[in-house]
């Protein structure tokens, strides 16, 4: 059985609506990478403009090991 | 700045002395003093209150700035130069700040005009200037607020073309935009001119800010490749909360007066997120 690790999710603006009943401790297997997290919840590719992984920017290639706080943007042009 | 002695022996002898709420003394001059002098030399209001502030004499419009800026800090601002591009909901409150605050010189871009949409959260919009110039209202509303300032109006939309010609000179601009593509065109001409960018954008209760200087990757960091950007972002399903845009403007202007200063930290190569939804605000790296 694979090791199971929780990472805390917030999902901004529009992207909201795909928010898990389990953000707070959301389940990843450990090495997941943001690409597979944001497919497993559904949200469009292209909507997951800003990811960030304990407050640095990251990408959809970075890897999850458990414990990160993460926060995707989706592009905000309003002014 | 050299204005004749007879201009600042006006100032000095129409001066008060007075004394701020904490009981520490200064001398303060009247805004009527200051117009009245300008109308009698034929100088701008703007150049009076430099050579008062030179002679460490408050306007007294001034006086609340002053526990935060020394007079040589006010005189500074009134020596400086902001373009703000986009005049509906963050360009409006953006306008009124630094209007109150005494940036000298405003240049005002937008070739909208008014409609009733804009009137949640648009300052600058009234159910009397629907279908008005947005620059005209923009013009109009400074003037009321501090005749020192000196208004630069453009009634046009900012493109490749006329970019360049229009921030050239500025100290700082600041992107008041509604779409991607025209904050990327703003990007490209502020960093050819030299300017430093204060960028912002809203949707919903959510928005977000950061500050680029010409030689930091700047927006890309956030939207991606601009040859890959939609115009349009999560605006177009939430809209924008006259709240949240009138609280991410303040910040713009923040970033402009701590620019302009040089005193405090700036969001160069970060950004600040605002989500008034769950209270959140966090600054996150972009590089």
């Amino acid at each position: 059985m694979k090791k199971q690790a929780y990472i805390t999710l917030k999902l901004f603006a529009s992207l909201g609506k795909f928010t898990p009943d389990s953000a707070d401790n959301y389940p990843v297997e450990p090495g997941t990478s943001v690409r597979d997290l944001i497919a497993g919840l559904k949200i469009p590719e292209e909507k997951a403009k800003l990811i960030f992984i304990d407050g640095v920017k990251g990408e959809l290639d970075s890897t999850l090991n458990g414990g990160e706080r993460i926060g995707i943007f989706p592009p905000v042009g309003g002014g | 700045m050299k204005l004749n002695d007879g201009i600042k022996d006006r100032i000095r002898a129409l001066s008060n002395r007075k004394e701020f709420p904490d009981k520490t003394p200064y001398t303060g001059i009247s805004v009527n003093d200051i117009i009245n002098i300008s109308g009698n030399f034929g100088i701008s209001c703007r150049e009076i209150e430099i050579a008062s502030l030179e002679e460490e004499i408050i306007p007294e419009r001034y006086v609340r700035n002053m526990k935060s800026f020394s007079a040589t800090d006010q005189a500074t601002l009134l020596k400086s130069r902001i373009t703000i591009v986009g005049l509906g909901g963050l360009g409006g409150v953006v306008t009124e700040i630094l209007a109150r605050i005494g940036i000298g010189t405003l240049t005002l871009v937008d070739g909208d005009i008014f409609e009733e949409s804009n009137l949640n959260r648009q300052y600058l919009c009234r159910e009397n200037f629907i279908s008005m110039p947005k620059a005209d209202a923009a013009e109009k509303r400074i003037k009321e607020i501090n005749s020192s300032v000196t208004v630069r109006k453009h009634s046009e939309y900012l493109n490749e073309e006329n970019a360049e010609g229009i921030i050239g000179g500025s100290d700082t601009v600041i992107d008041c935009l509604d779409s991607l593509t025209g904050r990327f065109v703003l990007e490209r001409a502020s960093k050819k001119a030299g300017c430093r960018l204060v960028s912002a954008a809203v949707a919903g209760n959510y928005g977000h800010i950061t500050t680029i200087f010409p030689e930091d990757p700047g927006l890309k960091l956030i939207y991606g490749d601009p040859e890959n950007t939609q115009d349009k972002g999560a605006e177009t399903s939430l809209g924008a909360l006259s709240h949240c845009v009138s609280l991410v403007a303040s910040l713009e202007t923040s970033e402009a007066i701590k620019i302009i200063l040089g005193k405090g930290s700036l969001l160069r190569n970060k950004l600040l997120v605002v989500d008034l939804e769950s209270n959140a605000f966090e600054t996150i790296q972009l590089l």
